[in-house]
């Protein structure tokens, strides 16, 4: 028997397992029959899942960590027991401040550090000149974007709520909005920073996977009631998708997958972009220089699979850095317990394999059972001890 | 009407169309201060200098996700906003979700108030998806007469037939294979097509 499903998704190349579970039948080798319903926006997806009009979406990691608390929005608690992707975001910069950024720069442009101060000298220079503050584009309130972007700048002492401005944008308006100067640079996914940098407008400045050598970015979201109520469809669905993204990540089958996901009702981009991102081989200056990393976006690869509860804690810790709520020990707990690794290693049939490091580039290491440390040792921030 | 019966509505939505009858039908309720946006070029700015009380945005929109943006302690916002975050209210979202329609709410706002507008909103929005409906069917119903007039007369020509002796034909054919008689008029057209 086929069990009918109902799963949305955002037309991202970190959709790439979902798609590629139904498009290549692992869904229904599982004994799922699966529709997969493209969304225009990441509060549709979360209100469809909360309603129960989805039964499984592709989810920001920060979004279902919001839902179970309540933070925002109506509080439906979500379990997540497979991540379709670490990293896979980048930040790009607009011609006028990347000239700006390497004329202030001291140090390696890839460092992070470097280009953070350099950010902070230019923002100071702008202010002594009386210009318009910088204003950055991300996709969402709670969305890895938003942190990665103010852990960056941060670091390099740029106040992201004093200094420059961050605003929403929704991913297919990104483009656009750098090139007629409404933004002056955003933190997006794939495809988008590549198209920016086709058109000539843009030029990326890190892989996210500079700042976070591992950062979750997209789960398979389910309401945590019905998986209890589901727990085969939950074990399906999670096998589906570790088998889907393992063939993703097979070099001989990247042509095949960047493909499938190009059709007009996935992702509809050109199939060549797509298989940049896959491939982690990205054009990032519109002069054609290329920069390669087997860390730019991790699908079926180094277990990135496997729901890291530490993740879920520092993403919580960035909810209480920049203000969005304050900190409660039974609130980290529970936003720790969205991510359910015993539910993927039960479905994988695998021994549980150690977490991937955070590893991000300033600060000391991530230590979830000590939160308030890792608040502490940062200067900027809206959160009070 | 004093601001106090009148809640200042903005609906945010690219179709002029659906726009017009939602905001004709928020109108004739007696809510008189309703603007329409549909621009989305520097939407918050836009919301921000209009204050309205209600926000209502269709959910092909992907500017919602600007508008969740709201939520979020800010200095550009006077008054924070909240959709429907009571528990009880999921019939509501459920009814506005399936509808196509999402409201935001400024805090403070009664909750009796702010239903009749939210029942008006889903209502508009499944009568205008109805009328949509309507019209691609009726858009559909006039290409098939096109097609099967066009293969009509292909018989016609070919079979030396009378008008009503090929519609017979192709409906006795279709009703022969279980198809429609504009899929076998199709088929004609295509075949003709073919054999030029």
């Amino acid at each position: 028997m086929t069990a009918p499903l109902c799963i949305g998704f955002i037309p991202l190349v970190d959709a790439a397992a979902l798609i590629v579970a139904v498009d290549k039948g692992f869904a229904g080798a599982e004994g799922l029959d699966v529709t997969l319903v493209r969304e225009v926006s990441w509060s549709n997806v979360r209100d469809k899942l909360n309603i129960g009009l989805f039964d499984a979406a592709h989810l920001l990691a920060p979004v279902a960590i919001a839902s179970s608390l309540g933070l925002g929005h109506v509080k439906v608690p979500i379990a997540a027991p497979f991540n379709l992707g670490l990293n896979g975001n980048a930040i790009t910069v607009s011609p006028s401040l990347h000239a700006a950024l390497m004329e202030a720069i001291d140090g390696d442009r890839l460092d992070p550090m470097a280009t953070a101060r350099a950010l902070a000298r230019v923002v100071a220079k702008r202010r002594k000149s009386g210009a318009q503050p910088l204003t950055f584009g991300m996709t969402f309130p709670f969305s890895t974007h938003n942190y990665q972007l103010r852990f960056w700048m941060a670091a390099g002492g740029v106040d992201p709520d004093e200094d420059v401005q961050l605003v929403v944008l929704p991913p297919p308006y990104m483009v656009d909005s750098l090139a007629n100067g409404h933004v002056d640079a955003f933190c997006v996914g794939a495809p988008w920073n590549s198209i920016a940098v086709d058109l000539g407008i843009g030029h990326i400045l890190h892989f996210v996977a500079d700042i976070l050598h591992n950062a979750v970015e997209k789960v398979l979201a389910l309401r945590q009631d019905w998986s209890e109520k589901h727990p085969d469809l939950v074990t399906a669905l999670v096998r589906a998708h570790l088998r889907a993204s393992e063939f993703i990540e097979q070099p001989e089958n990247r042509t095949e997958v960047a493909q499938i996901l190009a059709q007009p009702a996935r992702i509809g981009v050109d199939a060549s972009v797509i298989q940049r991102t896959l491939d982690g081989r990205l054009k990032v200056s519109p002069d054609g220089t290329m920069r390669e990393s087997n860390r730019y976006l991790l699908l079926g690869r180094e277990a990135a699979g496997r729901p890291d509860p530490a993740q879920a804690a520092w993403l919580y810790a960035q909810m209480v850095r920049w203000g969005q709520t304050p900190f409660k020990p039974e609130a980290l707990r529970a936003a720790m317990a969205v991510f359910r690794p015993e539910l993927f290693d039960a479905a994988s049939g695998r021994p549980a394999s150690a977490p991937n490091a955070i590893g991000a580039f300033a600060g000391p290491p991530f230590d979830p059972e000590d939160v308030s440390a890792h608040l502490a040792a940062f200067e900027i921030g809206r959160w009070k001890p | 009407m004093s601001a106090e019966s009148s809640p200042k509505i903005v609906i945010v939505d690219e179709s002029p169309i659906r726009a017009a009858i939602l905001e004709e039908g928020l109108r004739e309720a007696g809510y008189t201060g309703v603007v329409h946006i549909s621009e989305m070029q520097s939407l918050l700015a836009r919301i921000y200098a209009l204050d309205p009380d209600i926000i209502v945005i269709d959910l092909e929109n992907p500017s919602r996700d600007v508008l969740e943006q709201m939520f979020q302690v800010s200095r550009a916002v006077r008054r924070p906003i909240a959709m429907f975050v009571d528990q009880s209210d999921a019939a509501s979202i459920q009814a506005s979700v399936e509808a196509g329609v999402s409201a935001y709410i400024v805090d403070g706002l009664k909750k009796e108030r702010i239903k009749p507008i939210l029942d008006l909103c889903v209502s508009r929005f499944n009568a205008f998806a109805k009328l949509q409906d309507e019209l691609d069917r009726t858009k559909h119903a006039l290409e098939e007469r096109k097609v099967i007039d066009r293969a009509k007369g292909i018989l016609m020509k070919v079979k030396g037939l009378t008008e009503e002796e090929a519609y017979v034909l192709m409906r006795s054919t279709a009703m022969r294979e279980k198809k429609k008689i504009g899929e076998i008029a199709q088929s004609i057209l295509t075949a003709s097509e073919l054999l030029k």
